[in-house]
């Protein structure tokens, strides 16, 4: 089965939503607004002629200032017919103290989804309706901001450490005499 | 040299209470089992056969409250930041750091775009040698651990500073 094939089928099953078909690259892609993304996900995953039942990863894109936009790319695959299929969605970026954006969890369609989401908020900063349990996953549970983000600022001091090379001062050198 | 014969009589070795103690010290360093990043990997290789650590007295322990130094040896994250301080003031005295590798001398790659490191180990906790490279060869890590040996040879005993406290305490005590 084509991309073309694969778009035929989920444009013709969801009217409601506005897709697009980008074809420009060598890996094409299906762009669908942010709000379908949890409706389309559970028909592909579904659907008997296409059954994607793999997520190889999600992806979130940041596309600084001047597009003020965000970006998630969803791979999937279907095992049984050896498909392929790329779904991006394009969001406006939050403005900093403004509410992170948000898109629907997939997590419920797959588990894989859990991890990759939370990976998505704890370095992007894009929240998931729906998520059973939106941690952050690789940095401490107390930091602050989301680092990957275009717009982020790094933190003064972590724990009374200074995070900046240039402000820190290294301890002296042990010559406790109880020490050494 | 002439071949002996051990007879277990035994002689006598005249030396001084420093020399002795700081030989056992420097012939028997055990460092902390633990590394964090790509240097651990050079670090076991210096244990294992070809290059052969134990042949220095140095053997890895599995616990802070057996070990004498720690060698932290790749990346040092913010995360891992607190979790290090603790598991250095675990460690009984005397205590010795080495800081293996550029991440923990500096910072190194990540010293300017590197949100989550530490940019130098001895910003948490205070280090006695730093051995450079990225990775340092087993060959490297092996220098800092004679450099460390030099450093406790040359060391003076000094009576404990809470000891002198107490002495003086007690003088006062009876003058009064």
């Amino acid at each position: 089965m084509t991309f073309q094939e694969i778009t035929d089928i989920v444009t013709s099953q969801f009217p409601e939503y506005d897709m697009t078909a980008e074809t420009r690259n060598p890996q094409p892609a299906l762009l669908l607004p942010a709000r379908g993304i949890a409706a389309v996900c559970r028909f592909l995953h579904e659907d008997e002629r296409l059954y994607f039942d793999y997520l190889a990863c999600i992806t979130a894109i940041d596309n600084g200032a001047t597009a003020d936009t965000m970006e998630l790319i969803y791979n999937l695959t279907s095992i049984p017919y050896g498909l392929d299929l790329t779904l991006k969605t394009v969001f406006p970026r939050n403005t900093s103290g403004a509410a992170l954006p948000s898109v629907p969890t997939v997590s419920h369609i797959w588990r894989t989804a859990d991890w990759h989401e939370r990976e998505a908020y704890d370095l992007m900063g894009i929240t998931f309706e729906g998520h059973p349990d939106l941690r952050r996953i690789l940095l401490p549970e107390d930091w602050e901001g989301h680092p990957l983000r275009k717009d982020y600022d790094a933190q003064e001091r972590y724990h009374g450490i200074h995070v900046r090379y240039e402000d820190g001062k290294a301890l002296e050198p042990s010559n406790d005499p109880d020490r050494v | 040299m002439s071949e002996r014969i051990k007879t277990g009589d035994g002689g006598i070795i005249l030396t001084n209470a420093d020399d002795l103690m700081n030989w056992a010290r420097l012939s028997s360093l055990w460092p902390m089992g633990f590394g964090l990043a790509c240097c651990a990997i050079e670090m076991m290789a210096t244990y294992a056969a070809n290059y052969d650590l134990e042949r220095f007295g140095i053997m890895p322990r599995p616990s802070p409250r057996q070990s004498d130094v720690m060698i932290v040896a790749g990346t040092v994250t913010f995360k891992m930041a607190d979790r290090i301080r603790r598991l250095y003031e675990q460690m009984p005295e005397p205590r010795y750091v080495i800081s293996m590798g550029s991440c923990s001398n500096c910072g190194g790659p990540y010293w300017e775009h590197g949100y989550h490191v530490v940019k130098g180990v001895d910003r948490i906790i205070p280090v006695d040698v730093y051995v450079p490279g990225c990775p340092p060869r087993p060959e490297a890590l092996i220098g800092g651990f004679m450099k460390l040996q030099e450093k406790i040879r040359g060391k003076q005993e000094t009576v404990p500073g809470l000891f002198l406290e107490m002495e003086a305490a007690g003088e006062k005590a009876v003058l009064s």
